[in-house]
This record gives C-alpha cells, sequence and structure tokens, in this order.
C-alpha cells in the first residue's frame, strides 16, 4: 500500500484501503487557528452540542493576526478563547508561541504515522515528520470535533523518488518549486504527494516540512515522507518522477501563480522594495541561519525594507542566542514577533500598489500581501538575503562565491 | 435513498474551468449584508447568473471547480441562490468537501462540459450518477457514496449536529 492507503486503513480500523475507496477515519488530532476556532466552536455552541468527542487531540494556535491589529480581530479572539475554554481544550497556545503548523511539529501533537486535520489549507506540512494531514472547512470541523470521525477519499499517490544531496545554494524550498514545473497541478491534484528514495535522508526536517508545507500549492491532498527510503512492497502509484538533489539550482516563483516558477538566474535584476523571511513555509531556524550567513556583517541595499518574522517562540530565543537576530537587525531588517505576519496580507508589512515583495513564504497570488497591483515572488531563504543586499532578486550563488573568496566559512 | 432525492431536472448554467472562490463569494463583500453578498456570485464571470438563476437550477462547471480558498460561503450561496447540484469535470478538493457539508450535492462528471449547452434542461439522477440532457444522451458521473449520501439527505452536517446535540441533552438528562 501507498503511506495514504496504509494511514487512511489503519485510523479506519481496515486491512488494507484502496485509492478511490471512501472511508471513515478517526483522526489523532485536530488543530484551529484564531481565525476559525471561534466559528467552528460557535457552531457548535449554537447548535447545542455540549462535549467535544475528545479535547486532548485539540490543539488552538493563535498566529495570524497577533497581536490582534483591529479591535474586530480583538474582539474575535476573545470569543475564541472563551469557547475554547468551555470546550476543556487545555492545548491552547496565546499569540507568540508561533505559527500553528509549526507549533504543532515543536509540541509533538502530530507524530510520524499519524492522521491530522486542521482549519488550513497548509496542513499538508506535517508530512515532514511523516504524518498524514490536510485542511477542511470549519462545518467539516465541527462536525469531527463532536464525532471523532471524519470521511476521506483514499487519494491516489504520486511517487518523488530522490536521489543525492542539495547541490550548493539550494534548499527543500527550491525542490519544491522546481517540482511544480516538473509535476505541477495537472497530475498531484487531490492525490498524495509521496517522497522516497535515497536522497530523502539528506533532507533536513525543516526542507520536508517546507516541500510538504508547499505540496498544497499543487492541489496536492496529502504531501508526505514516510520513514525509510524504500518503496513499499506492491504498492500502485498513478504517476511517478524521479529528482537528483545535486541537479536542482536557485528557484523563483513569479507573479502571480506559484506555478510560475523559473530558475533564479533568470531574474536577476528584478528590482524589490521589500523581502519578507518569515512563515510556515520558511522561518525556520536553519532558514534564519541561511539568511543570516549572507546579512551579516552587510547592509541591506537603500530603498529595500527587510521584514523578518521567526517561525516560533523557540526559533525566535534560539535565534537570538546565537546572535542570528543581532545580524539581521543589524543588516537593517525589522523583526517582528512569531506570527504569520504579512504571509496572508493581514497585516506587519503589506505591499503598496506597483510594490514587489519577495518572500520565503508560500503563496504569491494577486492581492495576497495587500494591494492587487502589488507583485509577489517566492524563494529561498539565501535567495531572500542575497537579494535584500543588492535591491534586486539576486542569485545567492554568487555571493556566496564572493564570500568563499574571502576565505570566510559559510 | 432515491425517495430522498428525487431526480433533479433544472435549467444548466455553463462555466468554464478554474471558477474560484473569489468569483463565487468575491473578498470584497465578505462582510456585506448576505443579499448584497449574493447579487456578486460569478459576477466575474457571469454578471447575468446571480440575477437570472431560479430555485432548482443546475450549475454545470469544467475543470477544478471551487479552486481557492476553504471559505464555506462559496458552496453556501450557490445552494443559498436555489442551485440544487452542482455537476463539473472535477472539483477543488475543499470545495467538494464544504459543499457535501452544507447539504449541496456535488458530481464529479467526466465530459459534462462539452456536452451540455448553456441554458438547456438537464436531469441529474444524484443517487445513480446520471446526468441526462434533454434529447436522452446520457452521462455516468462519479456515484456519490452512501455515506455521504447520508449527509445530503440530511441537508447537510448542522442538521446532524443537531441531532447529536439532542442525543448528548437526552442522555446527561
Ligand atoms: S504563515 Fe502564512 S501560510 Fe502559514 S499558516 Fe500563517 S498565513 Fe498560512
Amino acid at each position: 500500500m501507498t503511506w495514504a492507503e496504509e494511514i487512511l486503513a489503519k485510523k479506519s480500523g481496515l486491512e488494507k484501503a484502496v485509492a478511490g475507496e471512501y472511508v471513515v477515519a478517526r483522526p489523532d488530532g485536530f488543530m484551529m487557528h484564531d481565525i476559525f476556532a471561534a466559528d467552528v466552536l460557535g457552531l457548535l455552541a449554537e447548535v447545542g452540542i455540549r462535549e467535544l468527542h475528545d479535547p486532548s487531540r485539540v490543539t488552538v494556535v493563535f498566529d495570524h493576526m497577533v497581536p490582534p491589529p483591529s479591535v474586530a480581530a480583538a474582539a474575535h479572539q476573545r470569543t475564541a478563547r472563551e469557547l475554547a475554554r468551555r470546550y476543556g481544550i487545555a492545548n491552547f497556545h496565546e499569540m507568540g508561541r508561533g505559527v500553528s503548523h509549526q507549533v504543532m511539529v515543536e509540541e509533538k501533537r502530530v507524530r510520524e504515522g499519524d492522521l491530522v486535520v486542521a482549519t488550513d489549507s497548509h496542513t499538508t506540512t506535517y508530512g515532514g515528520v511523516g504524518a498524514l494531514s490536510t485542511g477542511i472547512g470549519s462545518t467539516e470541523m465541527a462536525y469531527a470535533l463532536a464525532t471523532g470521525t471524519l470521511w476521506f477519499k483514499v487519494p491516489e499517490s504520486v511517487l518523488i523518488r530522490l536521489s543525492g544531496r542539495l547541490a550548493p545554494a539550494t534548499s527543500g524550498k527550491d525542490l519544491i518549486l522546481a517540482l511544480m514545473r516538473i509535476v505541477g497541478s495537472d497530475i498531484a491534484q487531490a492525490r498524495s504527494l509521496e517522497f522516497r528514495g535515497p536522497g530523502t535522508s539528506s533532507l533536513t526536517l525543516a526542507d520536508r516540512l517546507t516541500v510538504c508545507n508547499m505540496g498544497v500549492e499543487m492541489g496536492s491532498k496529502f504531501a508526505v515522507f514516510p520513514p525509510g527510503e524504500d518503496l513499499p512492497q506492491g504498492a500502485a502509484y498513478a504517476a511517478s518522477y524521479s529528482v537528483d538533489l545535486s541537479s536542482l539550482q536557485p528557484m523563483v516563483a513569479c507573479p502571480h501563480h506559484v506555478e510560475n516558477v523559473r530558475p533564479v538566474q533568470e531574474m536577476v535584476g528584478t528590482r524589490i522594495d521589500q523581502v519578507f523571511i518569515g512563515s510556515c513555509t520558511n522561518g525556520r531556524l536553519q532558514d534564519l541561519r541561511d539568511a543570516a550567513s549572507l546579512l551579516q556583517g552587510r547592509q541591506i541595499a537603500p530603498g529595500v525594507r527587510l521584514v523578518v518574522t521567526p517561525a516560533s517562540r523557540e526559533i525566535y530565543r534560539q535565534a537570538m542566542q546565537e546572535g542570528i537576530l543581532d545580524a539581521l537587525v543589524a543588516a537593517g531588517a525589522i523583526v517582528e514577533g512569531a506570527s504569520c505576519g504579512p504571509c496572508f496580507g493581514g497585516h506587519l508589512g503589506l505591499l503598496a500598489p506597483g510594490e514587489r515583495c519577495l518572500g520565503t513564504h508560500n503563496r504569491n497570488f494577486q492581492g495576497r500581501m495587500g494591494s492587487p497591483d502589488a507583485e509577489i515572488y517566492l524563494a529561498s531563504p539565501l535567495t531572500a538575503a542575497a537579494t535584500a543586499i543588492a535591491g534586486e532578486i539576486a542569485d545567492p550563488r554568487s555571493l556566496l562565491a564572493g564570500l568563499a573568496a574571502e576565505g570566510v566559512p559559510s | 435513498m432515491s425517495d430522498l432525492f428525487p431526480v433533479l431536472r433544472g435549467r444548466a448554467w455553463l462555466l468554464g474551468d478554474n471558477i474560484s472562490t473569489d468569483v463565487l463569494s468575491p473578498g470584497p463583500y465578505v462582510h456585506a449584508p448576505m443579499a448584497e453578498r449574493l447579487r456578486h456570485v460569478l459576477e466575474a464571470v457571469r454578471p447575468d447568473f446571480a440575477s437570472g438563476v431560479r430555485h432548482g437550477d443546475i450549475v454545470v462547471g469544467g475543470r477544478n471547480f471551487g479552486v481557492g480558498s476553504s471559505r464555506e460561503s462559496a458552496p453556501q450561496h450557490l445552494k443559498d441562490l436555489g442551485v440544487a447540484v452542482v455537476v463539473a469535470e472535477s472539483f477543488a478538493r475543499i470545495f467538494a468537501r464544504n459543499a457535501i457539508a452544507i447539504g449541496l450535492p456535488v458530481l464529479t462528471c467526466q465530459g459534462v462540459g462539452g456536452l451540455v449547452q448553456d441554458g438547456e434542461i438537464v436531469a441529474v439522477d444524484v443517487v445513480a450518477g446520471e446526468v441526462v440532457r434533454s434529447d436522452g444522451t446520457a452521462l455516468q458521473a462519479e456515484r456519490i457514496p452512501p455515506e455521504m449520501l447520508a449527509v445530503l439527505a440530511r441537508g447537510g452536517i448542522v442538521p446532524m449536529l443537531r441531532a447529536i446535540a439532542a442525543d448528548q441533552g437526552s442522555t446527561a438528562e
């Protein structure tokens, strides 16, 4: 069986599940953030449900509109906070703990082989730890919380076989951006992306989380690195691809579609007004270290703004202790709290008409970060840092080559 | 089950590929009063839709119907305007789930976009997964599994939750 079939069978109490079948499963975990928690719990209260099936499986994280930028957001959060208490949700994380998906991983609220659902499309992230996880709507979440069950269509799987090790100056972000081109959403739509092969062991947890986070941008239902490299016996895949990690180069998604991906080289010289390093895609310690490796002792270009949001409090503190935040701030960055920040255009760094932003997040839809007349480019933290220094899209390999020539260890 | 789901007969509204949640439930009106929100449904692609759609009409879409965000208002607005069923070549995953959750049947049917004419009367048998044109030609859609037909028959998840709540209430007493 594929990983999706195996986990869905197990969670549905079946010996076997086959792609195309429908099953009723018992998820191990449920997560809601500040945007939808009040809607879900409010609906349960309105219809008269007094108890959740199992509050210990539920996690609430406030990460989107924090600290509340408006009275409406503050009131919405107060409602969610009160309802979470009323329903006995002990795993409640106030603002400042971090972006929900990163918090779920750090708090070990999701583990290898788990099935997890959340009211957020980037729930696919947990495939980075070997879990099967996906986003659902708020009415379905209400049902799942009340009953502990949810129906799933067992998806077909697309096998991505990885070999080699990541080429210098590339990361998980460049891999997933490259896959947007190689695989694309016609193939991945509603399917499970399953990463296997000898190349997987060379990817860090951070890289895997990044890759699975953006699997959803190809329309996939799950994106997952199952444990072990080997292919399961007799598993049937709808399609399969092989990628040699050592052949990757830095990539960038251009406006206004995530699939509009090109090698960074082709876009070098594009003027940029704002650089954003953060989000559940690329706000982890490895990402901040990458950025600091280039920004340390340098200044961002005049006329460029650099916004940094560490993905969690733990990452924030570690980056502080390692001197990373100091290096970034000294280079000209503004470091915001551990939250979604400007990623979805809520607050903390919106764009004016005609402006261009290069960010390490996951969506570059028109209007995603403010004005519909702004442009968003997506790339790795290394590319983002190189771009902030140059004031225009830059290839991190040229900067790294310069550092190597100066004898600076990278 | 087929008693609960009589064959639906209605006028087809033919839409194209990639009908997004932004088009179905335009962002700028999400906080507007409901009547105003409904006036703008599909405005960007079919300005005649919101004023012309009648109770029992059928929406026929192309590929990737409902692509975009997880907002439930997208299927809800279609239901509120009287749409009886959406038949499309393929659906974005969360839209299809949300539609069932709010009690709007959605059928995946290869080739439907090329077959049905705009405005023609078609019959849709939700249980059998059959789409029949006025001249009798038929297409087989993917069947909806019984568990989800049961959700649809109840009118979506909210009535089911009310029943669960009533149960909880009686056991608590
Ligand atoms: S960081 Fe961005 S993509 Fe991630 S959960 Fe927050 S808003 Fe969504």
